[in-house]
């Protein structure tokens, strides 16, 4: 038996897990599903709490950072980033 | 035919215009036959199509940085198409009297079995901002042309409204695969999209059995991009500030303040507010008027003392 990892990728509302999900991804190492770009437009889970609920372990989130001088009302990428994985066995 | 304020007010808040069934099906079927369209079963692999297409199409090869007037020569359909009166206003409220064209290319999208013939997997294209970081107050458009119908399966343009002022670097948000609030074209023959450069799309993946054609042109501004629209529906009050929060019943609400401070379903709590603020200087600079301010969202953070 060997392990493979399932990816899910959750932008929140906030820092807060217990937020709205607002976009998402999807990576599966087990190579079982497919995930593209513009593949779903309902999110997986309402928010990040959801997600915990329903077994994903939470492996990253996004620290918060102070906002340099001049650009304290700059808007780039998406600002709270979870990661999270599921561990799969695979038959070899 | 100029834009109005409101559609201007529309394109500053969400990035995009779209317009549908504008172009006339003769010009529809004339710009298929320009660009060398075939029907499918001719057609071998992708890149044989492509290939024929770009040697043999009507479309010109444009150097950039030629005026859009002399870009396309008389009677062509893209020159059709650039003179249509709703086309030639939305274009000279965006971009002026004399916009620069930048670059135009074909998009297709073929069906699976063009994939499977050759053992690829056929995928959507990563979202995306075009061209590179681009900080400018100035800004260009895209015409995205829909010649012929765009149904569901056939992976229409994706883009998600109102990420145009969010500065990125262009394929660095491929992570995003999905958006709250993304919109797939899916549009009648003859449909337009004047896109803001910084919004963020991707081509979708076409499963249907019909090649999708897009045609995109880039252009660029000649001039400072002040009031080029029809501005005379503009609100008598609207420099004036509404209540904020506690606001009883609103009545006679300038739209445009509406527009500026509508929430898009992705936008996260506290940047939220930054894109209000963003928006309301982006419509600074269209009215050419730095006292404009919608709910006191820029008076505030300038309200400073030397």
């Amino acid at each position: 038996m060997a392990m493979r990892q399932k990816i899910m990728v959750l932008y929140l509302a906030s820092s807060a897990l217990d937020t709205p999900v607002v976009a998402w991804a999807f990576y599966d190492g087990t190579g079982d599903e497919s995930h593209m770009a513009g593949d779903c437009d309902d999110p997986p889970y309402t928010t990040g709490l959801a997600a915990l609920k329903d077994g994903w372990r939470l492996i990253q989130a996004n620290p918060l950072s102070g906002h340099s001088e001049g650009n304290e009302f700059r808007t780039d990428y998406l600002k709270y980033e979870f990661l999270f994985e599921q561990l799969v066995q695979i038959n070899e | 035919m100029l834009l109005n304020s409101t559609q201007m007010a529309q394109f500053a808040a969400r990035g995009f215009l779209r317009m549908d069934s504008v172009v006339p099906e003769a010009l529809n079927q004339q710009f298929l036959a320009d660009v060398g369209h075939v029907d499918e079963d001719l057609v071998e692999t992708p890149g044989s199509h492509y290939a024929r297409v770009m040697s043999t199409s009507a479309v010109p090869v444009v150097p950039a940085g030629v005026l859009l007037n002399d870009a396309y020569p008389s009677g062509s359909a893209l020159n059709q198409l650039m003179n249509l009166p709703v086309v030639a206003g939305a274009i000279q409220s965006l971009v002026g009297h004399s916009p620069v064209f930048d670059h135009h290319f074909l998009h297709i999208t073929f069906p699976p079995r063009f994939y499977e013939s050759a053992g690829a997997v056929p995928t959507s294209q990563h979202t995306h901002q075009d061209s590179t970081i681009d900080p400018r107050k100035a800004f260009d458009i895209q015409i995205m042309y829909f010649p012929h119908d765009v149904t569901r399966d056939m992976g229409g343009t994706r883009f998600v409204p109102g990420t145009h002022l969010r500065r990125v670097s262009e394929a660095a948000i491929g992570r995003y695969q999905n958006v709250r609030g993304q919109q797939h074209m899916v549009c009648p023959p003859g449909t337009l999209l004047f896109m803001h450069m910084g919004v963020w799309h991707g081509g979708g993946m076409n499963t249907s059995e019909r090649m999708r054609y897009m045609f995109k042109i880039r252009l660029g501004p000649s001039e400072r991009q002040v009031r080029l629209w029809d501005d005379s529906d503009l609100p008598n009050d609207h420099f004036q500030q509404r209540p904020i929060f506690w606001t009883g019943k609103r009545e006679n609400v300038d739209p445009i303040h509406e527009i500026l401070t509508k929430s898009e379903p992705w936008f996260e709590f506290d940047t939220s507010r930054l894109e209000y603020l963003n928006r309301i200087r982006f419509w600074r600079y269209l009215l050419g008027d730095e006292s404009f301010d919608a709910d006191f969202w820029l008076t505030r953070v300038e309200n400073e003392f030397a």
